[in-house]
């Protein structure tokens, strides 16, 4: 189980990256982070914001709701 | 057979010894110069290398008065700021429009007058680049993108300045388009060339839309 959960299901571009990364930034490094969207390019673009913030993807389901765990570094 | 090493036993000349003195020391200068000028050379390379790093920056000139054109700026602007850039826009001409709060008449020349009558009066009444049909096409996307749940212009330009990226307006096509301060939104900077070219000769993106 992820410590904090982000429901970005029914938001669109740019808009799940920019709560995740705000709510990433009030957490604390080792804390994970699990989040849902349903915006088609959110598991490309998720993969390319955790590996440019130095973050560690855990896990990432793709389908019709995308599902990411994020942990803080 | 072990043989001992031939001992010097001769006086050897002061001249002689002298001679060898001055070589050697002639020597060790020539090679200790020649090290010391590759050292500065490097030295000197690091340092230009240094003073040219670019710092983790986007700089974008938003030129085009075009809905679509904007949207696409400022996702990109907004998406930057997640990533720890630091982001300039810098409004310039046609897209002054999408930083209007009001439009206003009172007290302009005839000709800024005119020039405020046709341009659009907020980011709301911009036009696409493509299948604006006399403004028909705006209103049918802005309509497909709320269905679709996407931001609107109106949105991404709070969104903008709520993420802390900072805005500056080109005063001088303010002056151009008769646009006066109080027209626009609050908070923004204002500039000219030297102040986008600060920040875009370190950017490492740079864009003009």
């Amino acid at each position: 189980m992820a410590d904090k959960y982000l429901d970005c299901t029914q938001l669109r571009c740019p808009m799940p990256i920019i709560k995740l990364s705000k709510e990433l930034k009030q957490m604390t490094p080792g804390q994970t982070l699990a989040v849902e969207a349903s915006d088609p390019a959110f598991a490309s673009d998720v993969q390319a914001w955790v590996k440019t913030m130095g973050h560690e993807l855990l896990e990432l389901k793709e389908g019709p709701v995308q599902k990411a765990v994020i942990r803080k570094q | 057979m072990y043989h001992r090493p031939l001992e010097i036993t001769t006086k050897v000349d002061q001249n002689l010894l002298d001679y060898i003195d001055n070589m050697i020391t002639d020597k060790i200068t020539e090679k200790l110069n020649s090290v010391q000028k590759q050292l500065e050379q490097t030295l000197a390379q690091g340092q230009s290398s240094a003073t040219s790093q670019l710092s983790n920056r986007v700089t974008i000139v938003a030129f085009s008065g075009d809905m679509d054109k904007l949207i696409a700026a400022l996702i990109i602007a907004t998406g930057a700021m997640t990533m720890g850039m630091e982001v300039s826009m810098y409004f310039t001409f046609w897209a002054l429009a999408a930083l209007k709060k009001k439009s206003s008449l009172k007290g302009k020349l005839i000709t800024d007058k005119l020039v405020a009558l046709m341009l659009p009066s907020s980011p709301a009444h911009l036009g696409t680049s493509k299948m604006n049909m006399l403004g028909i096409g705006p209103t049918f996307f802005k309509y497909v993108m709320k269905k679709k749940n996407m931001m609107s212009l109106p949105d991404l330009i709070s969104l903008a300045r709520e993420t802390g990226i900072r805005i500056i307006a080109c005063q001088m096509a303010m002056e151009v388009m008769g646009i006066a301060k109080e027209e626009l939104l609050d908070g923004l900077d204002f500039g000219g060339v030297a102040t986008y070219l600060a920040d875009a000769r370190d950017s490492r993106v740079t864009l003009f839309i």
